[in-house]
Formats: C-alpha cells, sequence, structure tokens
C-alpha cells in the first residue's frame, strides 16, 4: 500500500516496457502483438503456479509439491481419457480441480490440523505424488495420438478470438484477486501471514487459513496440470519438474514476500509475464537456452536487493520522522 | 576503603521527546555490592546501557580506573573489563558450555598467522573454561550443551563468560527473576566470592529482601533523577521505599470521577499451577481496575488465562454474573470482552497491513456481507476510529510498520475499541510510547470508563495506576498481595504490597535470627 511510485507493480511494469523495447532493438518482431500473445499462452501455466504458490506464500509458508500435483493430476486425467475419450470438457475440468483439491486437502491437513511445517509437509507430498504418477501410468507416458481432439483443444478453443488457456488463467487470477480483496477470508489470509498472534487474539484460525490457502493451492494447481498436459499433448512422469521453483521466483519478482503478508495478484501475474518474456528473447535474440537459469536466478536475486532496499529506506524515514517528534 | 573503580558524574541522556536520565551520580569501588534501586521506568536500564557501552551520554563523564573514558561499543566496554548478564540471559543453545563461555574471545592455535587463518585450539578452551568455573566453585561439565542446564546453572555461564573477559566490574540485572531459592542462595554465594576476589557488582533487584541480604551499598533512582545513596546497613526498607517512590505527581493524569455500575467481570479463584494461585477480583461497569506487580509477578498471565490465550486449571469467571469460560480471544471478543496485548509489535498489529485493514480487523465479519467485505462501509468505520483516537498517519491505506510506536499503540487501541467492548482488558498500554501520547491514550481510557466500560488496566508503572485506577489489585509471586480503593491510595503501601514485604519480614527474621 502507500506511495504507488514505489509499488513493485509500477516499477515491473516499466522494467517489462524497458525490456521488450530493448529487445526489439535486437528482433523487430519481438514487440509485435502476435508474440506478445505467444508469449501469454506459454506463461499461461506458470502463472497459474504462481498463483497457486502465492497463496501459501502469503501465509508464510511454501508449497512444493505444485509440479506434481500438476503431474499427477494431469496423468489421471489423460489416463481417463484414454478409457473414456467422449466425457464433456467442463466434466474433464471439473474432475482436474478436484483431484487437484484433494492432493491440496492432503497437504492442508498436514500443516493446519498436525502442524507439520509447510516446507517438511510438502516435500513429503511432492514425492509422493510423484510417485503415484509412476504407479498410476506403470511408467508410461500417453502421448498424443492417444488423447481425443476435443482433450488436446483445452487450451486452445477460442473464445472471443483468446484461447482457452486465457480464459482459463484470467478466470482463476481474477477470482483469487476478488478473493484477496474483498473477502473476509482473504483479509484472513494476510493477517495470518502478517502476525500469526494477532490474528489470534481477534479470533482468526491460522489452522484454517493454512488449511484453506492448500486447498486453494492443490485446486489451481490441479487445473494447471491439465493445461500443461493438454497444450504439450503428452503426460509424462516428469511432467512440470521443476515448476514450484519457478512459481516462488514469479511470486518474488513481483515484490511477494517470502515470510509472509505482502503480495498482491497482479505482481504476481507480472512476475511470471516478465519470467515469460526472458524465456521467449533468449530464443529470439538466439542465445543459448542454458542461460534461461542463470538469468533467472540473476531476476530473482535483484527482486530481492530491491525488496531489501526498498525496506530499509522505509525503516530510514521512519526514524528519521520518529526524531521529529 | 579502596577509590572507585567506576564512576559516572553528571550524566544526562535525552532521547526525543523523553529526559531518560538528569543529572545522575554512581560510583562502584572494588568489592563491593553496589545496589542500584528504582521503579520501573526510575532510568536503571538506561544507566546501565550507559556504563556498558551500548548507549553514549548526552552529557555527563566516566571515569573507569582512574581514566576518563568514552565507550562507543559494548565490545569497547567488554573489553575494558565491563560485563553485563543480562534478565534474559542471551545463550547459544545448541552449543556447548565452553563454547558458550569463550564466544568471540576463543583461544587459538598457530600463533603468527594472520587471525582469520588461526584455528580453534578446543583443549586450551575447555581447559581454561574449566579453570573459570573452578575458581567460581562450581565444577560444571565444559561439553554439556547449554540448552541441557538448568536457568541457575545458565546463569553460572554467563558470570563465567563475564569473567573469562577478566571482568572487573560485573552488572547483574535481576538476576534471580527466574531462580528458584535455593538457586538464588548459590548465586548469592558466587557474589560473594567474586567479591571477595575484587569484582565491583551492580546490583539490580526489585527484591528488597535480598538487595538487604548481598548488597553492600545503594543508589536510588527515581523518574531519571538521582535521589541519593549510602550504606545499606545504616537504612531501613521504609527509608528506601520512600525514597523510590516519593515523587511529587507531576504528571497529570485526566481520571473522570464515574460512578461504578453493576458487576461485569469477576474472577473467583482463579488457579493455574505453579503461576498464580487463588486470584478474586471484580471489575464494575465504569470502573477502571488496576492490576499492579513487578515483572513476574503473573499479572499478564491472569489476563491471558482468562482471555483464552492460555487456561486456568481451576476458579470461575462471571460475565455479567453468568458463568463462561473463553477456550480463544476470538470467543472472548465476540462476548465482549477484549485483551490489548503488551507487545504490540508481536501480538497487537498486523505490520504489514494498512491502518485501515487493522482497525476493521475483528469486524469483518460484521463489514462484510456473505463472506463479501463492504468497502465504502469499511473505509468509513476506520476513519471514524482512526479520528477518534487521533491517529497521525498520511493515510488510512499506510502500512502499520511506518508508523511510530505511538501510533501503532494507538491503532492496536482503535482495533479493539471498534469491537465495542463492555471489558476492556489492556496490558502495559503506555509502554514505549512518548510521553504526549501517553497522556492521549490515558485521556481515551479514562473517556471509555466514564461512558460506562469496565476496564481492567494491568501496568508495572505505579504512577500510572495511582492516576488512572478507582481500585487496584497488587500482585505478587502469583498471589493477590493486597487490594486498595483509590481513597486508600499510599505509593508506599502498594509499592510494599507488590514486593511481598510481609514475606520478607519474616525471611529476614531467619536470616539475622
Amino acid at each position: 500500500m502507500g506511495n504507488w511510485i514505489q509499488r513493485r507493480e509500477v516499477t515491473l511494469t516499466i522494467i517489462i516496457f524497458l525490456f521488450i523495447g530493448l529487445v526489439s532493438l535486437r528482433a523487430p518482431g519481438f514487440a509485435l502483438p502476435s508474440n506478445m500473445y505467444d508469449v501469454l499462452n506459454d506463461t499461461a501455466v506458470l502463472m497459474l503456479a504462481a498463483t497457486a504458490q502465492f497463496l501459501v506464500l502469503l501465509t508464510g509458508g511454501i508449497d512444493l509439491s505444485i509440479p506434481s500435483i500438476m503431474a499427477l493430476t494431469g496423468m489421471s486425467l489423460a489416463m481417463l481419457n484414454m478409457k473414456v475419450p467422449l466425457l464433456p470438457i467442463p466434466v474433464v475440468v471439473a474432475l482436474a480441480i478436484l483431484v487437484g483439491l484433494i492432493q491440496g486437502g492432503l497437504n492442508g491437513l498436514f500443516v493446519g490440523v498436525f502442524r507439520i511445517p509447510s516446507i517438511i509437509t510438502t516435500l513429503g507430498t511432492m514425492a509422493m505424488y510423484r510417485a503415484l504418477v509412476f504407479l498410476l501410468s506403470g511408467g508410461q507416458w500417453v502421448s498424443a495420438h492417444e488423447m481425443s481432439e476435443s482433450f488436446k483443444n483445452i487450451p486452445h478453443t477460442p473464445f472471443l478470438g483468446i484461447s482457452g488457456i486465457l480464459w482459463y488463467t484470467a478466470i482463476v487470477v481474477c477470482l483469487v484477486g476478488i478473493f484477496l480483496t474483498y473477502s473476509r477470508w482473504g483479509r484472513f489470509v494476510y493477517a495470518v501471514g502478517g502476525n500469526r498472534t494477532a490474528a489470534r487474539l481477534v479470533g482468526i484460525s491460522g489452522s484454517k487459513v493454512d488449511g484453506l490457502v492448500f486447498l486453494l493451492s492443490g485446486a489451481i494447481s490441479g487445473l494447471a496440470g491439465l493445461l500443461y498436459v493438454t497444450r504439450y499433448a503428452a503426460a509424462q512422469t516428469d511432467s512440470a519438474l521443476g515448476y514450484e521453483l519457478q512459481a516462488v521466483a514469479a511470486c518474488v519478482i513481483g515484490g511477494v514476500s517470502v515470510s509472509g503478508g505482502s503480495g498482491t495478484i497482479l505482481g504476481v501475474v507480472l512476475g511470471a509475464f516478465f519470467l515469460g518474456l526472458l524465456y521467449n528473447a533468449l530464443t529470439v535474440v538466439n542465445l543459448s537456452p542454458f542461460y534461461q537459469m542463470a538469468l533467472q536466478g540473476f531476476a530473482i536475486l535483484v527482486a530481492i536487493v530491491a525488496n531489501t532496499v526498498v525496506n530499509q529506506k522505509n525503516q530510514k524515514t521512519m526514524l528519521a520522522k520518529r526524531k521529529l517528534i | 576503603m579502596q577509590g572507585p573503580i567506576l564512576s559516572l558524574e553528571h550524566i544526562s541522556m535525552y532521547f526525543p521527546g523523553i529526559k531518560a536520565l538528569e543529572d545522575v551520580h554512581f560510583t562502584v569501588r572494588p568489592g563491593e555490592v553496589h545496589a542500584l534501586i528504582g521503579e520501573n521506568g526510575a532510568g536503571k536500564s538506561t544507566l546501565v546501557k550507559i556504563m556498558t557501552g551500548v548507549y553514549r551520554p548526552t552529557k555527563g563523564t566516566i571515569t573507569y580506573l582512574g581514566k576518563k573514558v568514552d565507550f562507543k561499543s559494548p565490545q569497547e566496554a567488554q573489553a575494558a573489563g565491563i560485563a553485563v548478564i543480562h534478565q534474559e540471559t542471551s545463550m547459544f543453545a545448541d552449543l556447548s558450555v565452553a563454547e558458550n563461555i569463550f564466544i568471540g574471545h576463543a583461544p587459538l592455535l598457530g600463533k603468527g598467522l594472520p587471525l582469520p587463518w588461526r584455528p580453534l585450539s578446543w583443549r586450551a578452551m575447555h581447559e581454561q573454561a574449566q579453570g573459570v568455573l573452578e575458581k567460581l566453585g562450581m565444577p560444571l561439565d565444559t561439553h554439556a550443551l547449554v540448552k541441557n542446564l538448568s536457568t541457575a546453572e545458565r546463569h553460572l555461564v554467563e558470570i563465567a563468560k563475564a569473567l573469562s573477559r577478566e571482568a572487573k566490574v560485573l552488572v547483574m540485572d535481576e538476576p534471580t527473576s527466574a531462580l528458584t531459592f535455593r538457586e538464588t542462595e548459590e548465586l548469592f554465594s558466587l557474589v560473594r566470592r567474586l567479591k571477595a576476589q575484587g569484582v565491583a557488582i551492580v546490583f539490580i533487584s526489585h527484591k528488597f529482601e535480598e538487595i538487604f541480604e548481598i548488597a553492600d551499598y545503594y543508589t536510588v533512582l527515581r523518574d531519571g533523577s538521582y535521589i541519593g545513596e549510602g550504606p545499606l546497613a545504616g537504612t531501613t526498607e521504609e527509608e528506601l521505599i520512600k525514597m523510590m517512590v516519593g515523587r511529587s505527581i507531576e504528571q497529570l493524569f485526566p481520571k473522570k470521577n464515574s460512578s461504578p455500575g453493576e458487576v461485569r467481570l469477576e474472577a473467583r479463584n482463579l488457579s493455574k499451577s505453579g503461576v498464580f494461585k487463588d486470584i478474586s477480583f471484580q471489575v464494575r461497569a465504569g470502573e477502571i481496575l488496576g492490576f499492579f506487580g513487578l515483572v513476574g509477578s503473573g499479572r499478564s498471565e491472569v489476563m491471558q488465562a482468562l482471555i483464552g490465550v492460555d487456561s486456568y486449571d481451576s476458579g470461575l469467571l462471571l460475565l455479567d454474573g453468568q458463568e463462561c469460560r473463553f477456550t480463544n480471544p476470538g470467543e472472548a471478543m465476540h462476548k465482549g470482552v477484549v485483551y490489548v496485548p503488551e507487545d504490540r509489535q508481536r501480538q497487537g498489529a498486523v505490520l504489514t497491513m494498512s491502518i485501515m485493514e487493522n482497525i476493521t480487523l475483528p469486524q469483518i465479519d460484521v463489514l462484510s456481507r456473505i463472506g463479501f467485505l463492504d468497502r465504502k462501509r469499511e473505509v468509513q468505520f476506520a476513519k471514524e476510529y482512526a479520528q477518534l483516537l487521533e491517529v497521525k498517519a498520511a493515510g488510512l491505506q499506510y502500512d502499520v510498520q511506518t508508523l511510530s510506536g505511538g501510533n501503532q499503540q494507538k491503532v492496536v487501541l482503535a482495533k479493539w475499541l471498534a469491537t465495542r467492548p463492555r471489558v476492556l482488558i489492556l496490558d502495559e498500554p503506555t509502554k514505549g510510547i512518548d510521553v504526549a501520547t501517553k497522556a492521549a491514550v490515558h485521556g481515551i481510557i479514562s473517556d471509555l470508563a466514564a461512558e460506562g466500560m469496565a476496564v481492567i488496566m494491568v501496568s508495572s508503572e505505579l504512577p500510572e495506576i495511582i492516576g488512572m485506577s478507582d481500585r487496584v489489585v497488587v500482585m505478587h509471586e502469583g498471589v493477590v498481595a493486597g487490594v486498595f480503593e483509590r481513597k486508600d491510595y499510599k505509593e508506599e503501601l502498594i509499592m510494599k504490597a507488590a514486593m511481598g514485604t510481609k514475606v520478607s519480614h519474616q525471611k529476614e527474621l531467619v536470616h539475622h535470627g
């Protein structure tokens, strides 16, 4: 809140425009709307994973099981599609959300009810859900020709000229935004992340909030898993590997505090979009994709240094103000 | 008697808006146990921080070992031989006794090598630690981990740590507050041994029985000023208490007269084993009930137990004459009983949220329909209470962490008042806030009571209790040591009750008999 010039969303938007301008000098096609649309389509799944991670980070936790939930949900839906190819798409989507919800619920149970730290809980379920992918599939892939056309078209079918995957992402992002900004429980998420004790004193249960964010994270990851598998038209045992950290990266670049209590959905979306641009730019300017990880790491470090510098500056101005009293 | 080892003269210390110390003198000689006496807020801690290099005084001179000194950091003071043993021992629980003793100045191998390259000498460390502990007459396994030690043993390690740096002046800040009677006796025999070795000891304690048992000399501070000093042999407890509290109440407390109504909250024989016992009190509508006691007397613990943060083993709680028991603070809040905690940064405010969001946090249910917030009403609501409490901020959308301590406290108060409680429990409502805000907060509390709220005010500042409350319950070591009506207020009597003077007389008889 407060001074909007200092807000991460504003600085990040400026940086994104500068970045687009800079890359366009080397590759004029980069800034074209068609390329930006491609970047958005490529980034949509990451945006969903980042949104899932964001909800958990807000409470001061972390969800390492996101890619495993994506893989297990994607695999089970793809196998179901092999058996029942004509299942209506809304049912498929609902099932994906449900399968994710169940996995997230198990995380929530351990963190919220048994009070196991989220990093431990999700480290365990990350391995467990991934193992289930192997057990379920027998180590086999489900490849494109085994999937029905309608299944493979879920992310592509346009509505009003915009692809399905962007619609799903936009809906989730908007719902999460509304939830966090306008609902009681959204406010509780910020309160618990900001100060658990103070929240408890006003009767907000940290356990319930923990349980809730893991449920939501699971549901969103489930949908992300379905979109991942259908977009690449392949359900593999190693689907989405590494997405948990990319999701954290998007959040941190978007100004989310990993200690909980602060960050906005807009920042997360911009953070994910920035990472998407970064990957796309590398291909466009013909740099080896091996630079991708290095650049992503660099972007995270810059974002964290920026967070720290801003905080220290704020504290200094606070001290200066106090001396005036 | 020898000349002084450390003397502070004409010491003044100003903080923004506060004179913490004004022209204070303090002198300690080798082999002397010097009691530093004063109420909470009298300036003892500030003085200690000046002699140990944490603060540099605004005015005044410090003479140490015959030379004028100016410590720029605690490290400098420590290196010179002035060490402090804190109330809450700051130790490394997962390190061994020897490592804790020699943290920061461990014996090293490889003489001649540049310092960063010299490895630790574990053998020398354990040998020297053993040596220090033996000198103290307290054998302890130097390999033991500190987390497995008792509180008393940890104190011992702290002392050994100070001595390993060859401390000549040792400041002990309420060293016995966490010790049992036997452990205290052991500590005292250790203090006597140190004294015999010529160490000067500055001893801070609220317990007169201890002061008379162990100390030779005293200095009294009050409201940041030097009041007097002298040998303890020639004085009495009465005289010391008079010096401590004999202030003219300069601070005006805007106490309004109110006519207490019906009993709102009543506690009957609340007990929690090992913490408090048989606590009974009543608070009426329109009344401010003070809860006074020294640190560790169990005041806050009683409040936290009855509000549901903690729990009690036995006893009854009645709200408006009806039996009730709160299992969590949220439940109490819904019934109109709220607890404003002492530590606003850790328990009161959500620093990362805006002023508005903090104020409306307990009211979200009221301000939302089918789970969604009514933003317009929320803004209005927050505005109303921020104005009521005169929160000074550029706007309600700013994070609470950008506010000064006093304004943070106002936001926390606004948050709780917005729930329109019928019973308001305040734990140290003005701790650590500036004088002007303090007066404002007192004014608000007084107004609330005048409007019919039942207020319980827990405080360790006697002037605040005397100035604000209609009645005061005094606690000492977990039990009610006295209840005083406003018309019978005498600072000396309340202070005596809080210090458990009755008990101390009996003990004195034992010691002197």
